[in-house]
């Protein structure tokens, strides 16, 4: 079976999520590209949107919808030429408008899984769980007479187990977007031991073909992207374990979420990350890797008692934060959890404060948004961290050992054979969680 | 020879917003059609004494009534001043050219007799819309059915062919340099004038940005890159146009006046493809017959507002005036003729790539800047002028090249 007719009936599972709606974008935009050519005209292609809330898909076409529009938009050069046969169609506005037309029209929301049984590749992408995976597998796999192929959206769970769990015999390939999709450049790909090849390059066409970049790793739980992840977060908060035997814990907090954004130079603190992702999501994906014997340190007591108390991060259905190691106040944390009585504190009001621990030298600190597009990049940063490095403030002195500590990790997924080499680490980490370097550098 | 005087005075140019200027945010509100004529109107109105006298008014636009979903804009000149009520007011439209067309039907009226003092107002609004749909607009100008074979960005594609035929005939390498030093020219006439579009550009080197950015014909022309082109502006112009006896009720001193020596007025076939794509024959017509009005010849003229919506055109329209024979209008540029301490120099505040080019306002604008030159009134962007050289020229051009209008200026 060719690629586009592989591509031709298609099912994501959870189409109306976070994930899943990037996914589901994404697809739409590869499938009414395909049939643009002038070798697919006439072909029909279908992609059924599939998730439990009729809210949520309503939500999901205007989604689509505006995403199409701004695409089409920024490809009109392309598309008027793909539409060169289409005498009706002569103003820019009117190319644009079917382009719309056309992506919308090859999705059929539903929320009956019914409809995937008709398909040819199955997206996954419903929440970690893989009970609920592997259950939704079975049901397809009971009633598809086409023997379909999956992509699993998962970050954390091995590929293999899916796959023999649900009587697949290497029919699964793990396609591990990062949040949002249509946005992330990074997807890492995942082979698991009996991964049909026929599957893998398929997969590798397909993810090429959405414009991303990809990286493979090992079907090792956690992956590249969290196995780096979840030890940092996990070496995180044994940092702030030691601070907070000099002050209160949530001074100690806010301490070392600074030292991360602000002198790593990152896009976010590490625990504004985890408010992001989600602190049930990293208590749990740290289980699954602990449960797999990947690591046995990853567990924290102190996420085990936030998320008891349902203090959990992620967002809310607008796309605000809500609540977790941080309060925030557009978008920016506006006060710290203090986890010892479970209130928040103003951070205006300790800033100050843990600055004047922190204490480094700041002249030649890069702000990260500067960084990102500057061609004189690595000088910076090189000139920047060697300043760190020289410096004997607390803070200059916890950054580094961080720095050192990252690198470690980064130098451990190699090791243990989850990355390929230390290219592909630093790329994880760089195009999937915006660094400005990745963690395997000569900095330190 | 102009069978009556005409003269022009009192220019005013609102600022050409558009990105590149501090106050532009592509998803902030901004002024409206009506501030623009309104600003531009009253602007002109306040530098004149008894502007009661003022006999008719005209505004040149060219899309409003896509831009904007506005038409009949001749009525909004009574919104200006309560004077303007019950007095004649029209638009006219001629593409890009329709500001030139303004002028030239405020200089009718003075020559038929019918009006000593004419309000002319050129304008256009063009950020209202996304610049792929204001592509679709401005396509507007050219012959719509062959909309659509054109490119996406239609006009830029247009003269993007007139550059590859050019590059072919002439050489790549030198034209691009041309071009980029054009640009350059651009940029830092630009950042003399405060109303200029270009006014805050801080690039340390936009001759090199220019040249080291290659056309990439996936995500726009094949020959041509963004730097060649004007931007998408908002903007207002405007002048008045008066005889002998209009400047003295309005008790304009003559030091304050240019005098119309010379027009020239052409256009050709809209639903014919250029007879040859490295020459604008219409513009040379037009510029032939203004210097034939004027009796002068091109050795006389000592500051050119030529059409540059695209750099390409700016070599064309060197060309079209004849400072160069066909194929060297690349050398003038690059020998540093145009340049403001040149021999020529052309577009003293950025023309339309540096200063801005909210399309139906550029006719007037060009006027605008030709008076500021020969009245003293350019400010840091004053240049002198040379005895031998006392005339001014502006070239306005609408679609490519089917619509032209060349006037030639002197000191009154």
């Amino acid at each position: 079976m060719s690629y586009t007719d592989k591509l031709k009936n298609v099912s994501v599972l959870g189409a109306a999520g976070k994930m899943g709606s990037g996914i589901l974008l994404l697809t739409a935009l590869e499938m009414v590209n395909q049939s643009l050519k002038p070798e697919n005209k006439g072909k029909t292609f279908v992609l059924n949107a599939i998730d439990i809330s009729n809210e949520a898909l309503n939500g999901l076409i205007q989604y689509v919808r505006a995403q199409a529009k701004k695409t089409a938009e920024k490809q009109i050069v392309m598309l008027r030429k793909a539409y060169a046969d289409r005498a009706d169609l002569v103003e820019n506005a009117d190319i644009i408008t079917q382009y719309e037309n056309d992506v919308v029209a090859v999705i059929k929301p539903t929320t009956r899984i019914e409809a995937a049984y008709d398909s040819t590749l199955i997206c996954e992408v419903v929440s970690e769980n893989p009970d609920l995976k592997v259950k939704l597998f079975n049901q397809i796999e009971a009633n598809n007479k086409l023997s379909p192929w999956y992509f699993t959206n998962t970050s954390s769970i091995p590929i293999k187990e899916l796959d023999e769990k649900a009587n697949l015999d290497g029919r699964v390939m793990g396609v591990h977007f990062y949040n949002p999709p249509a946005i992330q450049k990074l997807v890492e790909l995942i082979k698991a031991e009996k991964t049909l090849p026929e599957l893998e390059s398929f997969s590798h066409e397909y993810v090429k073909n959405l414009r991303k970049i990809i990286v493979p790793s090992a079907d090792v739980a956690g992956f590249i992207g969290n196995g780096h992840y979840m030890r940092d977060t996990r070496f995180g908060i044994e940092m702030v374990d030691r601070l907070s035997k000099e002050m209160p814990l949530h001074e100690a907090i806010l301490a070392v979420d600074t030292i991360t954004r602000e002198y790593l130079v990152r896009p976010m603190g590490i625990f504004q990350l985890d408010d992001y992702v989600g602190i049930d999501v990293v208590q749990y994906i740290m289980k699954v890797m602990k449960d797999r014997n990947i690591d046995n340190k990853l567990q924290s007591d102190l996420l085990d008692k936030m998320v008891d108390a349902g203090v959990k991060g992620g967002q809310n259905s607008d796309g605000s934060q809500k609540d977790g190691f941080f309060q925030y106040e557009k978008g920016k944390p506006a006060a710290v959890l203090n986890p010892d009585n479970m209130e928040y504190v103003d951070v205006a009001t300790i800033k100050d404060k843990v600055k004047a621990y922190l204490d480094a030298k700041t002249d030649t600190m890069p702000r990260w948004k500067d960084l990102l597009r500057d061609k004189k990049k690595a000088d910076k940063l090189k000139v920047w961290f060697a300043d760190l490095k020289a410096d004997q403030s607390t803070g200059a002195q916890l950054a580094i050992e961080y720095m050192q500590k990252s690198k470690e990790i980064g130098l451990g997924l190699v090791n243990d054979g989850v990355a390929a080499t230390n290219e592909d680490v630093n790329t994880v980490l760089e195009t999937g969680f915006f660094h400005v370097c990745g963690p395997i550098n000569d900095f330190v | 020879m102009l069978r009556k005087k005409i003269y022009m005075t009192a220019g005013y140019n609102t600022i050409s917003l558009g990105t590149g200027r501090k106050e532009f945010h592509p998803k902030k509100p901004r002024p409206d059609i009506e501030h623009y004529i309104k600003e531009a109107g009253e602007g002109t109105m306040k530098k004149l004494k008894n502007s009661e006298s003022i006999d008719e008014s005209v505004i040149g636009n060219f899309m409003a009534a896509r831009y904007n979903k506005q038409a009949h804009l001749g009525a909004f000149a009574p919104m200006i001043s309560p004077v303007l009520e019950y007095k004649p007011s029209l638009s006219v439209e001629a593409a890009c050219a329709s500001g030139g067309m303004a002028l030239m039907t405020g200089m009718k009226s003075v020559l038929a007799d019918t009006a000593d003092s004419v309000l002319a107002i050129g304008v256009e609004v063009q950020n209202s819309v996304k610049a792929v749909y204001g592509a679709d607009i401005l396509a507007g100008a050219g012959y719509f059915k062959d909309r659509k074979t054109g490119h996406a960005h239609f006009f830029p594609g247009q003269f993007s062919d007139r550059a590859g035929a050019y590059f072919e005939k002439f050489g790549r390498e030198k034209t691009r340099k041309a071009y980029a030093r054009w640009y350059k020219q651009a940029i830092e006439n630009a950042r003399l004038c405060d109303t200029a579009q270009e006014f805050h550009n801080t690039h340390p080197d936009p001759e090199a940005l220019h040249f080291k950015s290659e056309p990439n014909p996936k995500v726009f022309t094949d020959h041509l890159n963004v730097f060649d082109c004007s931007k998408v502006s908002d903007g207002a112009s405007a002048i008045a146009i008066l005889s002998e006896e209009g400047l003295k009720k309005h008790g304009v001193d003559k030091s304050q006046a240019v005098e119309i020596v010379g027009y020239g007025h052409s256009v050709e076939d809209i639903t014919q493809k250029p007879k040859d794509p490295t020459v604008l024959h219409t513009m040379a017509d037009a510029i032939a017959k203004a210097m034939k009005m004027a009796g002068i010849t091109k050795d006389e003229i000592g500051t050119v507002e030529i059409h540059d919506c695209f750099t390409a055109a700016a070599v064309l329209g060197v060309e079209a005036i004849g400072f160069a024979e066909h194929g060297k209008g690349t050398d003038f540029i690059l020998d540093g003729h145009t340049d403001r301490n040149g021999m020529v120099p052309f577009n003293t505040t950025g023309g339309l790539i540096g200063w801005g080019h909210p399309t139906g306002a550029t006719g007037v604008h060009m006027a605008v800047t030709i008076w500021e030159q020969l009245t003293g009134n350019a400010g840091k962007a004053q240049i002198e002028m040379k005895p031998d050289r006392p005339y001014g020229m502006s070239v306005n051009m609408g679609g490519d090249d089917k619509t032209l209008m060349a006037i030639i200026y002197k000191r009154a």
